[in-house]
């Protein structure tokens, strides 16, 4: 495969270039007029998950591990947000910045436990430990079991700025989500994630040139739980509670699922998946078909037919390929 | 003159995207014992394996008693009298001796009993109950023989039966084949060992990088000495 | 007078250790089935729980709209749920094999989804009682405790299963295709075996497995669409703390994990949820491998 696309001249690759930033361009707008022609609240509910989708798939795509515990980071980061700007009164950028830390703390401890087994065993692993997350945030006094931390309020940000109203808070989620992408963006490309990359490609190679690669992965753990806590933290404050939806198994197969249906290792595909999820999910709750049937179909669906998402299989296509995309990005 | 019992031509098959047989043919007349020569790598394992049908990305003909083996789900091969003793001998360590030897389903009537393979391999008999990798190489080749004797194959692909073996049991490994000559027993071999090949041998077919470049019946040996030396650097 | 260990009543003490006894024999089942699963398939069934919910409803239907009561569904259960998993495995699962492991685990996780959502759209999330079996009701006094006659029989039941499976698999012929086509499927497919039919047979006596632990499970637990969901999770754990190495191993597991959180109901009750998982993050730190696992 790698050959063919060195063989190929590089116009097609240049031409790649081009398309992806008319894209990103488009998008940025998009994303800049949504909250005027959509419902502010969900367009902020799919940036959030497009985060969290996209710091799964940090880990999944780009180190090839599979975490079923991904809730764990999302949930605690929205509850210790909501704590923190609730109880004890913090503003909101400090209360995010409390939950990202919070959800790497708890990702650098499953870490260390999870990494020490691969693949299936990595993902029964992380199932696990987020499972006794769950338990813990339904036992313990502050997170207020089955009724969650309501009413948490969105406070003003660096205190001045009112995130009360709707539009000043869509676009400090909008800057969040740009932040966020920005970020995973510098990593897959840093030299670290260029480690991560040969890791995943020859570990036995990558030991024997003298890396720690236990290291890189619970690097690339810790930072993909990091973002994860600041995706939920920031749908904490959209949302002003926090429950044990968030923590709940239920929500790390969701975000497989956005990232899977949207293309895993491609960086817009989990963006596409979680769009296309929560946007169901919206869909769905307004009829009459019960939503766990859809999802768990769509889910057999996407690993009997098209492994590699919409995105992946679009890089694949024709029009893709003429368009300039690497399939194999 | 009868129809060969195996018969292949324009064999090809693939390992993924790399192509690896190039077009073999050859055949195998009932009763004898052929051996494909050949370096490492030049496709001797692969074109048993792809004759038995554990490689499916192939393409060409490959008959056996008539019957078409490019179209037979895997686990019919062995049912048409075709037994497979592949190179790294494929003894199963959570099975003992005798689970091992009894594992093949028997496919035809003319099939060695229990008895008469404990009385030609006395040494499985004795090992019977203990694991299957607990015995020395040389044991697990004998089982790796013995237990497609039992199924009543009419035709072994045998790969490599010496390679790391002591020279005291390549002989008995050499008697065995004689005897199963005796009993009409049709061979293909792959061998490196180039003595002990042309030792039970009627016919030899020599391999290069996926195809079979020169056959001879060995008769004929001396003459293609010269050129053996040269292409398998005996 | 009664004695006491630590401080607890013998009689709590006694008790919590039968309960734990009886959970262990759900987990020794569950975890039986998927060791079997993954041994032979490669794949972690993330439907187990769902297919254990699946044979308490074919019990409850069974005794609802054909008015079989619980001997026959104790048979006819596990075998409607096996052969549910054989046709899955038949049309879908057998088409990802070959592929990472994760994929059968993902496509798994949708089935169980589809499969427990199904029942609640149908049945509505509530449990609905099913009846003990009227040979087995009543208890009897075992003078530290009074023992319900149907737990024990679940513990009795339990054992006896594992014990056949156990025996199938060490010390049958096709026992011995199982262990050899776990080791090279592609070996024995070649002697004649017919493999494909063996991992449908496999998935659907795992699956036939789980359907039996969710009889069991009915007159105990209520029958609702949601009792294996949180099930699988500990399952799971139980299977990593063991290693999937050996069939004992899932069983012995199985019990061993089941006690030990009974006994933490005792002694400190508010862990004796997340003790299992606690007890994972100790041997995975200790022996990643598994108490019984060979590979790592």
């Amino acid at each position: 495969m790698s050959d063919a696309s060195q063989t190929m001249d590089n116009a097609p690759g240049r031409r790649g270039r081009g398309v992806r930033i008319v894209m990103l361009l488009a998008l940025l707008v998009a994303l800049l007029i949504a909250p005027f022609m959509l419902y502010p609240i969900f367009v902020m509910n799919v940036l959030c998950f497009a985060l969290f989708a996209a710091a799964f798939n940090l880990l999944l795509g780009y180190t090839g591990f599979l975490s079923f515990g991904h809730a764990a980071f999302f949930g605690g980061g929205a509850y210790f947000t909501a704590n923190a700007v609730k109880e004890w009164g913090w503003s909101p950028e400090m209360g995010i910045a409390l939950g990202v830390l919070g959800a790497a703390a708890l990702g650098l401890v499953m870490g260390l436990i999870a990494i020490r087994r691969q693949g299936i065993y990595f993902a029964m692993i992380t199932l696990a430990l987020s499972q006794m997350f769950f338990f813990y945030a339904v036992q313990s006094s502050w997170t207020h079991g089955e009724d969650g931390i309501q009413s948490v309020p969105r406070g003003k940000l660096f205190g001045f700025i009112d995130l009360n109203n709707t539009e000043t808070m869509y676009f400090f989620v909008l800057a969040i989500f740009l932040i966020g992408m920005g970020i995973i963006w510098r990593f897959v490309n840093s030299p670290f994630g260029m480690i991560l990359k040969s890791i995943r490609e020859n570990e036995q190679r990558t030991i024997s040139l003298g890396y720690a690669v236990n290291r890189y992965k619970l690097g690339a753990f810790v930072m993909s739980a990091a973002l994860a806590g600041l995706a939920g933290a920031t749908k904490s404050l959209v949302f002003q509670f926090a429950t044990l939806t968030d923590v709940a198994w239920q929500m790390s197969g969701e975000v497989i699922l956005m990232t899977l249906l949207g293309g895993i290792g491609t960086l817009i595909g989990p963006i596409v998946g979680a769009a296309l999820v929560v946007t169901l999910q919206n869909y769905l709750a307004t009829s009459d078909v019960p939503v766990t049937i859809v999802i768990g179909a769509v889910f057999m669906i996407c690993v009997l037919v098209f492994r590699r998402g919409l995105v992946g299989e679009f890089y694949r296509s024709r029009l893709g390929r003429r368009l300039g995309f690497d399939p194999e990005p | 003159m009868s129809e060969p019992l195996l018969n292949v031509a324009g064999l090809e098959a693939w390992y993924d995207e790399s192509h690896v047989l190039h077009g073999v043919d050859l055949h195998v007349n009932e009763g004898e014992t052929i051996c494909l020569l050949g370096r490492n790598g030049m496709g001797k394992t692969t074109t048993l394996r792809t004759i038995m049908g554990i490689l499916r990305k192939r393409s060409g003909t490959a008959t056996f008693a008539g019957q078409d083996l490019m179209k037979m789900p895997l686990h019919h091969v062995a049912r048409s009298g075709l037994g497979f003793v592949p190179e790294e001998r494929g003894i199963f360590a959570t099975l003992t001796v005798e689970e091992n030897l009894m594992l093949p389903p028997v496919t035809a009537k003319g099939g060695m009993s229990v008895e008469e393979i404990y009385t030609l391999f006395p040494n499985l008999k004795e090992r019977r109950s203990s694991a299957g990798t607990k015995l020395s190489g040389g044991e697990q080749q004998m089982l790796a023989m013995a237990r497609i004797l039992r199924t009543g194959a009419r035709c072994l692909l045998l790969d490599e039966p010496t390679e790391g073996l002591a020279p005291v049991i390549i002989e008995a490994i050499g008697d065995i084949l004689r005897e199963l000559k005796k009993r009409g027993m049709t061979v293909v071999l792959v061998e490196q060992n180039f003595r002990f090949a042309s030792r039970v041998a009627d016919r030899f077919y020599l391999m290069d990088h996926g195809r079979i470049t020169a056959g001879f019946p060995v008769a004929d040996l001396q003459a293609n000495m010269a050129m053996l030396n040269k292409e398998l650097g005996v | 007078m009664s004695f006491a260990i630590f401080g607890i009543p013998i009689q709590a003490f006694l008790g919590q250790l039968l309960i734990g006894l009886i959970n262990g024999s759900f987990y020794a089942l569950l975890s039986l089935g998927l060791a079997v699963i993954f041994g032979l398939l490669r794949v972690i069934n993330f439907a187990h729980g769902a297919l254990y919910m699946l044979g308490a409803f074919a019990a409850l239907l069974l005794s609802v709209y054909l008015g079989l009561g619980y001997w026959p569904a104790l048979l006819l259960a596990p075998l409607v749920v096996g052969l549910t998993g054989a046709l899955v495995e038949r049309s879908m699962l057998s088409r990802l094999y070959g592929l990472d492991p994760l994929y059968g685990l993902l496509f798994t996780f949708g089935l169980a989804l589809v499969i427990e959502g199904t029942f609640r759209y149908f049945f509505g999330a509530s449990g609905q009682p099913y009846p003990q079996p009227s040979l087995l009701s009543g208890g009897v006094n075992l003078g530290f405790m009074y023992l319900p006659i149907y737990r024990g029989w679940v513990i009795v039941a339990s054992f006896i299963v594992c014990m056949a499976v156990w025996l199938l698999i060490e010390k049958t012929k096709l026992g011995s295709y199982l262990r050899a086509a776990t080791e090279d499927p592609i070996l024995v497919q070649s002697f004649g075996v017919n493999v494909p039919l063996l991992l449908t047979l496999t998935y659907a006596l795992g699956a036939g497995l789980a359907g039996f632990a969710g009889v069991l499970a009915a007159p105990i637990y209520q029958v609702s669409p949601l009792m294996g969901s949180n099930l699988i999770i500990i399952v799971f754990a139980v299977v990593v703390v063991g290693g999937m190495g050996s069939i004992l191993g899932a069983i012995v597991t199985g019990y061993l994990l089941g006690i030990a959180e009974g006994l933490t109901k005792v002694f400190y009750p508010e862990a004796s949820n997340i003790v299992i998982f606690v007890i994972m993050a100790i041997v995975l730190v200790l022996r990643p491998a598994g108490l019984f696992g060979k590979d790592v």
